[in-house]
């Protein structure tokens, strides 16, 4: 937690209708042993274009946080608004558009699509929500170093490279909010710190709101703020 | 729509990358889609010709009178119903041997003709008059009767019996294999002056069938157009095994289409989560691997159908030949299909297609968006899916037996064998896990118990395929079986019935006399014994009546199925009668029971005394005393004989007999000459059958390969650990290929029992519910070998490419695996 | 083999008389129709009529085998029992395709043809039969006298085997139309043209022809679905010859016509492509004397056409016999008596006004 976020702060931005809102959020998880709870009621908000790192040990629930805010998953019980749409009561189908066109994730495992090449890949999501832009595609791929590459497969290139590329199909559809697990992850430190810092230029040059997961405090710091998840409750650092 | 297009481009790329994959699937559908759509065109064409020949005359869906008990009667009674004002036309319908080959003629009367009737279409009267009437008149034949008799128009063909044809003309429209006459002249080919077939109703609406009795007494009986069929009865159970084999042929074809896409599926799934959360939707993921299937099966199936085509128009003549040899049916030589064959055939693929895929749309509908690759939790699903095959094979065998104590008939054996072979297939992953648990259980060396448990993750991709080698090996083994089978017993009845060395069949009946009075005084000639025949129905179904003189001939070598002592004394004592197998059973009858026959005259009770088997005639035969026939049939054919000669001077005697009384002489033939015409005739039927069996196996094998090929990426997968750990590849490689032939040594194994049940099944019951007669059942351990040598050897070559890329994939291949994640 | 005039087609066949339109139609030995340029056509191998035969009854009654065409024709004007006029028509035809046609069995190369009608003013319902000789389906007999084809029937109600035609009984059946008629004769048998030799054309083409116009009848008559008693007049024609005419001949015009009093006219008009019309008449008096009438004498033309299967159709004639006073206009009992038979033509019942009146019938052919 960055010293911005005091509890004080929190309810202050609350207050002014933020871009995200979660509210009260509960998740467990079903095991041979019984429900396993993760998240046990976690409250923040996210202002457009702010940045918020999310910190905590293995296991602690961060992944499955990020899941749900990105309408990946499904929550046991609270609210996560965006841009004022409630996305827990939304059907399967409107959460699909909303994960097209307002969210983006990259994720610690690239997940590109192995049988389409990098230039493919990279304005695949913009084609899919049909806002595809020649410019600012060329853009994104000449400042992530990315041109050379255009015609290759994933499967040919480095974890880092394949990592730009993820970044760069998130940014592409130009979202309200990008989430990032991990991204740096399978990255060795110093292909790391690099990925980030063009993610963190492109997220600034898009103007849109990046949430971020992280065991690395390091990188936690380079955010405006930061929280912590401790068993399943989110703690101020 | 734009979701739909951009997700089935992202689909679509995968084949780009792995062509192999996507040849495999085009390959499997289209295979499928030929073997079936190409029996279904057989099929047509039969049919086709069998309609064709019943509307010749009376132009389609016409009621005709026949005679009540069957035969011909006298044409007073067509100018009786004339004369009272009822319209008919007559027709007379027999067969000729010009050369070699058997002709139907077709005897007409022009100025009666119906004009939806072939030869009056598109014809004035005076035209038709000018045909028939002018000159020697004219006999009309199909371009490919022309042909086959290797005649031009105009020529005019003798019969055997030394009669001139009509000069003959071309006729698109007349059914194969027939000549069409004046009634006239047709009863002069035929000699059967003053007789007809049947009489043709010309205006049903003004038909009234209470008229009949008054005018015709009981002599005539009403029948409808599609009951007239004979042809089309008989010979529906060829067609519907035909059918049947086409129809096992499908589903192994679908085997490799539901293996190849599911494992493009599994390879695909990764793309599948990714493009969920990107953020598409389960109706757009639906809808393009849809479009996906829509695209595949045009393509495939377009080809398979073509393919069908050429695959129907090898095997024509083949069962051309064999429903000639069998029921005396013609069918046309060149394949002329309709619209409806081709789309029902794109309709198969389709339904196929959507069959194969059912599982992987299911899959992807239920997709959540985020699903994580856990490579352990592998044990969780095959346990699931070995359960569930359990549960369905188990369903299947209930069915099965459902079949079997429920089921009548044709229909009832097909499904049986067909839910006994899915119930095999399902059960036999689940058997080779087992195999392999019990073998890890028991493995000491750390590579033979990896050698076990990745068997059994190796099982669930392979699973199809060795489920289709396993229905193509039993199939093999089971009608291979019943062939073999049928072929001795066939023989050895051959051989029981023909004992006699020469047999001849006169021109007419007074030639016959003339021949026999001279046979007597022939020192050479130790018997003479007349074989004529008669016709008649029973029960609505036809039966030919044949005469035995008692001798030695019948009495120590006429095979009885069932016979109390005395039956021949019997026969000839009393008004007794032998009745063959087919149709006994078909009429439920048995010895002992009085059996009331329609004669010429009025009807005879006789008795059966005994039973006889008649393998493959498709009509119900009758063994009657000789003099019995006389008396009862007037219109017995009069004509065949069989002689008894001293092996020795057959040749001889049959050159005496064609010197000397030439022309008299219908035709005449010798035992062994039967024996290889007869034997000929069998072999034709199941070429067919065979030709389709090992179709099926080949299918099979190409299944076999086409999943090893495919696997091979996610072998390599579970390959790469246990090289970094220390082996070798090429033992790996190794290993690799003594588990799929292992496999296939498993499947072979399970082949075997599988195999012999149906052949049982066949012989049991559809062999008797189709034909009517029961064969006998053997083994034969021989043809064991051989299939699971077959089995053994299809492994092999299937996994040879896989398993030595395997040998050579280079370690930098091997590593990637641990940089990238599953 | 067939005989055209340029102007027919093989529909309208009805390019010669009907004595021989099918003859040649049918002709199987090709004969062509020998040229009006007078060659004399005889059909090889047939018997040809020769003036001065004696025609003997009831012989002649029944079938020449040895002439190529021949027929019986009975046409009947009655009024029915609800006061209406009908008329009624009963053909048979005989066509030997080649000489010698007579044989046993489907051998035999007669060809029959019947043609029946049955006509009210406002309908014309027809039926054609055909049927092969030798088998006992069609077939004439003279003693007694019997022709039929299938379930129609002429033959004499007498039980005498020599009875001739005094007394006949005509019927014939159709899915729409049915009758059966009592002919009984009032007068005696009349021979044409010259003892029964009737010339057709200058070339010399002749035919024998007798009729007995003199005919009482009597029975039921059903058109669809109606049943009627009917009585009336009826006259029968008796043809057979065996020369085709010339090959011009576009068609014929014949009447017969019952005046008042009890003479009987018989008229025809033979219309060629180039030639001029060759009229013959007789008129025959209540007693069976007959006269021919010279050609003349008689004036036949038409008044008015209809338009009736795609031909235009004279149906009103003016009929003048200069010598007898004769001046009469026909006009038809129902206009559309057309034949829509294989051979088609028209033919139906007329009534006629003017210096006599009377009825009769009108037979069209060629158009």
């Amino acid at each position: 937690m960055s010293i911005d976020a005091t509890p004080e702060n929190l309810a202050a931005e609350r207050t002014s209708a933020p871009m995200l809102r979660v509210d009260g959020l509960k998740k467990s998880y079903p095991t041979p042993q019984g429900r396993i709870p993760v998240l046990r009621g976690v409250d923040f908000t996210l202002a457009a274009g702010a940045s918020l790192a999310l910190t905590g040990e293995s296991g602690s629930g961060k992944s499955t946080l990020l899941h749900l805010v990105g309408a990946l998953d499904d929550a046991d019980s609270g609210d996560i608004v965006l841009d004022g749409v409630a996305l827990t009561r939304l059907s399967e189908n409107a959460r699909a558009a909303i994960r097209r066109e307002r969210i983006s994730v990259v994720f610690q495992q690239f997940n590109l699509i192995p049988s389409l090449t990098v230039g493919e890949n990279l304005s695949f999501q913009a084609r899919l929500a049909g806002r595809y832009d020649p410019a600012w595609q060329e853009e994104l791929t000449a400042r992530l170093g990315l041109a050379t590459l255009a015609a290759r497969y994933p499967e040919e290139l480095s974890g880092g490279q394949q990592q730009r590329v993820a970044i760069g199909r998130a940014l592409a559809v130009r979202p309200r909010l990008l989430l990032a697990d991990e991204p740096t992850g399978n990255l060795d430190e110093a292909t790391g710190d690099a990925v980030m810092a063009l993610a963190l230029d492109l997220v600034a040059a898009t103007g849109c709101a990046f949430l971020m997961a992280t065991h690395s405090e390091r990188l936690a710091a380079r955010l405006q703020r930061r929280v912590r998840l401790e068993s399943g409750l989110l703690a101020a650092q | 729509m734009r979701e739909t297009l951009w997700t089935l481009a992202a689909l679509i790329s995968h084949w780009r990358r792995r062509p192999g994959n996507l040849a495999t699937l085009v390959l499997g559908l289209a295979i499928a889609t030929a073997l079936w759509s190409g029996v279904q065109a057989l099929n047509a064409q039969a049919r086709n010709s069998y309609d064709a020949a019943a509307n010749a005359i009376s132009g389609g869906g016409a009621r005709t009178l026949v005679a009540a008990r069957g035969g011909l009667f006298d044409q007073e009674l067509f100018v009786r119903l004339r004369r009272a004002g009822v319209e008919v036309s007559p027709v007379l319908e027999g067969a000729i041997r010009i050369g070699e080959k058997n002709i139907r003629i077709i005897g007409v009367e022009p100025l009666s003709l119906p004009r939806r009737s072939p030869i009056a279409d598109r014809r004035t009267r005076t035209d038709v008059i000018e045909d028939f009437f002018s000159g020697p008149g004219r006999g009309f034949a199909a371009p490919q009767t022309l042909r086959r008799l290797d005649l031009s128009e105009g020529a005019q063909p003798q019969t055997e019996r030394g009669q001139l044809l009509p000069p003959l003309a071309a006729l698109a429209e007349a059914p194969p294999g027939a000549i069409i006459v004046d009634i006239g002249v047709a009863q002069r080919l035929l000699d059967r002056p003053g007789k007809l077939s049947r009489l043709v109703i010309l205006d049903e609406e003004t038909f009234d069938e209470a008229r009949l009795k008054p005018i015709a007494g009981d002599a005539l009986r009403l029948v409808a157009p599609d009951d007239d069929s004979d042809l089309a009865r008989l010979t529906d159970s060829f067609h519907l095994n035909l059918t049947a084999f086409g129809f096992l042929a499908f589903l192994v074809g679908l085997f490799i289409v539901h293996a190849a896409y599911g494992l493009a599926f599994e390879q695909r799934l990764p793309t599948l989560r990714t493009l969920r959360a990107l953020g598409v939707g389960p109706p757009h993921l639906i809808a393009a691997m849809a479009l996906e299937i829509g695209a595949l099966t045009l393509i495939a199936g377009g080809a398979g159908v073509l393919g069908g085509h050429a695959i129907a128009q090898a095997l024509l003549p083949d069962v051309a030949k064999s429903l000639e040899s069998l029921y005396g049916a013609q069918i046309s030589d060149r394949l002329a299909l309709d619209a409806r064959w081709w789309l029902s055939g794109l309709a198969m693929a389709g339904a196929g297609a959507a069959l194969a895929a059912a599982s992987g749309l299911t899959k992807a509908l239920r997709l959540p968006a985020l699903s994580f690759a856990r490579p352990m939790a592998w044990r969780g699903a095959h346990h699931r899916y070995l359960g569930r095959q359990a549960t369905l094979a188990a369903l299947a065998l209930v069915a099965a037996a459902g079949a079997y104590g429920f089921g009548q008939g044709l229909a009832s054996g097909f499904a049986i064998i067909g839910l006994a072979l899915l119930a095999a297939a399902l059960i036999l992953p689940v058997g080779l896990a087992g195999v392999l648990a019990l073998g890890e259980r028991f493995a000491r060396r750390p590579l033979a118990r990896w050698f076990f448990a990745d068997g059994r993750q190796e099982i669930s991709g392979l699973s199809l395929a060795l489920m289709a080698l396993l229905i193509a090996l039993a199939t093999n083994i089971g009608v291979g079986s019943m062939v073999e089978g049928f072929r001795q017993t066939f023989d050895r009845w051959l051989d029981a019935r023909l004992v006699a060395e020469i047999y001849f069949e006169a021109a007419t009946p007074a030639d016959a006399r003339d021949i026999e009075a001279w046979a007597r005084t022939q020192p050479d000639i130790a018997a003479i014994l007349p074989v004529w025949r008669a016709k008649t129905r029973i029960g609505g179904w036809p039966v030919d009546v044949v005469g035995m003189t008692p001798h030695e001939t019948y009495t120590a070598h006429f095979p009885l199925i069932d016979a109390p002592t005395g039956v021949w004394t019997a026969l000839h004592a009393q008004d007794a009668v032998l009745v063959s197998e087919q149709l006994a059973r078909r009429l439920s009858l048995a010895i002992g029971e009085t059996l009331d026959i329609s004669t010429s005259g009025r009807d005879w009770s006789a008795r059966i005394v005994g039973v006889f088997p008649d393998y493959g005639n498709p009509k119900g035969q009758l063994r009657i005393d000789h003099e019995k026939l006389k008396r009862y049939f007037d219109d017995a054919s009069g004509v065949q004989y069989s002689l008894r000669v001293d092996p020795a001077a057959t040749k001889r005697v049959i050159e005496n007999i064609r010197q000397r009384f030439g022309g008299k002489i219908a035709r005449i033939i010798d035992q062994a000459e039967v024996k290889t015409l007869s034997t000929d005739i069998f072999e034709r039927t199941f070429a067919v059958t065979t030709a389709l069996n090992t179709l099926t196996l080949i299918v099979s094998g190409v299944a076999l390969f086409a999943s090893l090929l495919t696997l091979s990426d996610m072998r390599r997968a579970r390959i790469a650990p246990v090289w970094a750990l220390g082996a070798t590849r090429r033992k790996l490689a190794a290993l690799e290929m003594a588990r799929v032939m292992a496999f296939a040594a498993g499947a072979a194994a399970f082949a075997i029992p599988l195999g012999l049940f149906m052949t049982w099944c066949l012989v049991a019951i559809v062999n008797v519910a189709a034909f009517g007669w029961r064969l006998p059942f053997h083994m034969f351990p021989a043809q064991w070998l051989v299939v699971s040598c077959i089995a053994l050897g299809a492994a092999f070559f299937a996994a040879l490419i896989p398993v030595v890329r395997l040998a050579r994939v280079s370690p930098t291949e091997l590593l990637r695996v641990f940089s990238n994640e599953r | 083999m067939n005989a055209r005039s340029p102007n027919s087609s093989q529909e309208r066949s009805s390019a010669i008389s009907r004595r021989s339109a099918l003859l040649l139609a049918l002709s199987s030995s090709g004969a062509l129709a020998q040229g009006f340029g007078g060659l004399g056509a005889t059909a090889p191998g047939f018997a040809i009529p020769r003036a001065g035969t004696q025609l003997a009854f009831p012989r002649d009654h029944g079938a020449h085998p040895d002439f190529r065409t021949e027929w019986w024709y009975v046409t009947a004007n009655l009024k029915g029992d609800d006061g209406a006029a009908y008329g009624v028509q009963w053909t048979l035809f005989r066509f030997a395709l080649q000489p010698n046609a007579a044989r046993a069995g489907w051998d035999d190369r007669n060809i029959w043809m019947g043609h029946a009608a049955a006509t009210s003013v406002n309908e014309h319902l027809f039926a054609q039969k055909f049927a092969r000789g030798g088998i006992g389906q069609a077939g004439v007999e003279a003693t007694p006298f019997r022709a039929f084809i299938d379930d129609w029937l002429l033959e004499t109600r007498d039980d005498s085997v020599d009875a001739g035609i005094e007394r006949l009984r005509v019927a014939a059946s159709d899915k729409s139309f049915a009758y059966a008629l009592d002919l009984t004769a009032t007068g005696p048998v009349v021979l044409q043209g010259e003892g029964g030799y009737s010339r057709k054309s200058e070339a010399g083409q002749a035919s024998y022809y007798y009729s007995q116009p003199f005919f009482r009848a009597e029975g039921s008559l059903s058109m669809s679905g109606r049943k009627i008693q009917v009585s009336g007049r009826a006259w029968m024609d008796r043809e057979w010859s065996s020369q085709p005419l010339s090959a011009d001949l576009k068609g014929w015009d014949w009447f017969s016509l019952h005046l008042e009093g009890g003479a009987r006219l018989m008229l025809y008009r033979m219309r060629s492509v180039e030639a001029a019309p060759f009229l013959f008449g007789n008129w025959i008096d209540a007693d069976g004397a007959t006269s021919i009438l010279a050609r003349e004498d008689i004036v036949l033309e038409p008044l008015e056409t209809t338009r009736i299967a795609d031909r235009d159709v004279p149906i009103r004639w003016r009929v003048k016999i200069k010598n007898r006073d004769v001046d009469i206009e026909t006009r038809p009992l129902n206009p559309r008596s057309w034949m829509g038979t294989d051979f088609a033509y028209w033919e139906g019942p007329i009534r006629f006004t003017g210096s006599h009146s009377g009825e009769g019938y009108l037979e069209m052919t060629g158009y």
